[in-house]
């Protein structure tokens, strides 16, 4: 299969790849997908509770080279939006932005999930009212 | 010596044509073109004479006689001929068929319409190693069972089938063993009177010979195997195969036999050497790597590795100037992962890191030193990028993880 230009430039050059501590209060973490389907994604986000922007992103992804673009991706446009921001990325604009066959639209779906799960994870920590699409796919446990 | 790139390693999917083999061919194209069933000018005597010729070489190297040989377009067509030309012919004798689970595509998806058309077929289970259980295929015979189709090699782990044992039973209970050697002619020692063997499909293109060209033997005697045609025409190949034959194809398949069969001594001992060479090498610089399948009983060119936390068609990606296959579900026309894996008991998160290398004629020690590297480095780079090496290092156990899949 050949892969868009950006995938690939995604796929040799990762944005934000690492983790942030978990128990960190102010840490929200996605881990979305599973190994039997081929995919996982780590997405974890640093968000200022005061101004509910997300300062820091960074992923880990075990997956194809579009999942890997798809999560690169994301913790590039996270980062600086505020959560509610960011809740509203949707993985048509992932899949737009990369050129992903139809075959891959799956990963730019785990994309946005990790991207809620993240948050939802952060809004539990906070006490706050989690919705419905926020832990539809939530971090583990 | 320079490396030129990018370097083929798939040598199980197809191989390049031996220059030799391509002089053998070119006067058939335009100087002797002749049609070989053309029996009254020397232009089809031209041809005939050079089909007679290579069929004598393929029976050679299977241990046949030349008119136990078939010419078909490929394997598919021979295991389907082998397959449906029994199935019709023995009809009144029984509608039963054993296979296993690791067989080709050509095999099953056969074996499967004709379960539609009222046969029924036992799927043999195999071990982890990828060989099938001798007492389960005596116990799956029954007075109804006509054909034992059990391949030699398996195309995705090299794993060899005990075909003598096969050859044995199936004579004893007096059932036609057909088997798919495809992956195994040319590269290792086939013998269709020492193996047992009925009936047997090889094609051309998998041993350095050119592509759309197959065959099929066909016992003649002790005892003698008859085929309902699944092509019918003007009758040539002894009213099995109807259809002008492929001459220059055909020319270029015997000449391609007679040169792994005078070459393969040599040829298997420097491949098992390569093969040997490039899983030490993975295997000294990385952890977490499993072999797929047995390593004692597997052709010389092939290696089926899977590395756990790297996804295979990722890892492909990386190494993109090396031309190998994984059994990775995206890299699959039906996004599931390799059933051969599968059937060994492979888990899916593990057969989507698995890799299969097949060495070839044409690779050098510099080529398996260089895909050592490429394999091992992107493996590194793809791990540090990996949550679940990073989960299995802080000493997660992955499989007791409640996975929210998508």
């Amino acid at each position: 299969m050949a892969y868009s230009d950006k995938v690939v430039e995604h796929y040799n050059n990762p944005r934000n790849v690492g983790s942030l501590p978990k128990e960190d209060p102010n840490v929200g973490t996605g881990l979305v997908g599973a190994p039997e389907c081929g995919d996982v994604m780590k997405l974890q986000m640093r968000i200022n509770p005061d101004t509910q922007v997300i300062e820091e992103a960074k992923f880990k992804t075990f997956g194809c080279g579009s999942a890997i673009a798809s999560s690169s991706l994301a913790t590039e446009w996270v980062k600086g939006k505020t959560v509610n921001e960011a809740l509203s990325i949707k993985n048509t604009d992932i899949v737009r932005e990369l050129s992903l066959p139809p075959v891959k639209i799956h990963c730019s779906v785990l994309a946005e999930d990790a991207i809620k799960a993240a948050i939802g994870d952060w809004k539990k920590k906070h006490g706050e009212e989690v919705t419905e699409a926020d832990t539809a796919r939530a971090a583990h446990e | 010596m320079a490396i030129k790139l990018p370097i083929y390693m798939d040598n199980h999917a197809t191989t390049p044509v031996d220059p030799r083999v391509v002089d053998a061919m070119l006067p058939y194209f335009h100087e002797k073109f002749g049609n070989a069933a053309s029996r009254n000018h020397a232009f089809g005597w031209t041809a005939e004479e050079a089909v007679e010729n290579a069929r004598a070489q393929i029976a050679r190297l299977i241990n046949a006689t030349p008119k136990e040989i078939i010419f078909t377009s490929g394997a598919t067509e021979s295991n389907n001929l082998a397959i449906k030309g029994v199935a019709e012919m023995y009809r009144e004798k029984g509608n039963h068929i054993i296979t296993q689970v690791t067989e080709h595509k050509a095999v099953l998806d056969t074996c499967k319409r004709l379960e539609k058309y009222g046969y029924e077929v036992t799927y043999l289970p195999v071990a982890k190693d990828g060989q099938i259980d001798l007492d389960d295929l005596r116990r799956a015979i029954t007075p109804k069972t006509i054909l034992i189709s059990i391949m030699y090699a398996n195309n995705e782990i090299g794993v060899i089938q005990p075909v003598d044992e096969i050859g044995k039973i199936a004579k004893e209970k007096g059932v036609f063993f057909h088997t798919d050697a495809v992956q195994a002619a040319g590269k290792i020692p086939v013998d269709v009177q020492k193996n047992g063997i009925d009936l047997l499909a090889i094609t051309a293109h998998k041993f350095y010979g050119p592509k759309g060209c197959g065959a099929l033997y066909v016992r003649r005697r002790n005892p003698r195997v008859q085929l309902a045609s699944i092509i019918d025409g003007g009758g040539h190949e002894r009213g099995m195969r109807s259809g002008t034959l492929n001459v220059p194809g055909i020319v270029g398949f015997g000449a391609a036999a007679e040169l792994c069969q005078n070459e393969m001594p040599e040829e298997s001992k420097r491949l098992s050497g390569l093969r040997d060479r490039l899983k030490e090498g993975i295997f000294k610089s990385l952890d977490e790597v499993y072999i797929n399948g047995s390593m004692v009983h597997r052709l010389p060119h092939n290696l089926n590795v899977s590395f756990a936390f790297v996804e295979g068609e990722s890892l492909l990606m990386g190494i993109n100037d090396v031309a190998v296959s994984s059994g990775s579900a995206c890299t699959s026309a039906t996004l599931e992962p390799s059933y051969v894996l599968k059937a060994l008991g492979v888990g899916e998160d593990l057969a989507h890191t698995s890799i299969r290398f097949g060495l070839g004629r044409f690779n050098t020690q510099e080529e398996v030193d260089y895909v050592t590297k490429r394999v091992v480095d992107v493996v590194t780079r793809l791990r540090e990028l990996s949550p679940l090496y990073e989960m299995a290092k802080e000493g997660m156990d992955l499989s007791k993880m409640n996975w929210k899949t998508a």
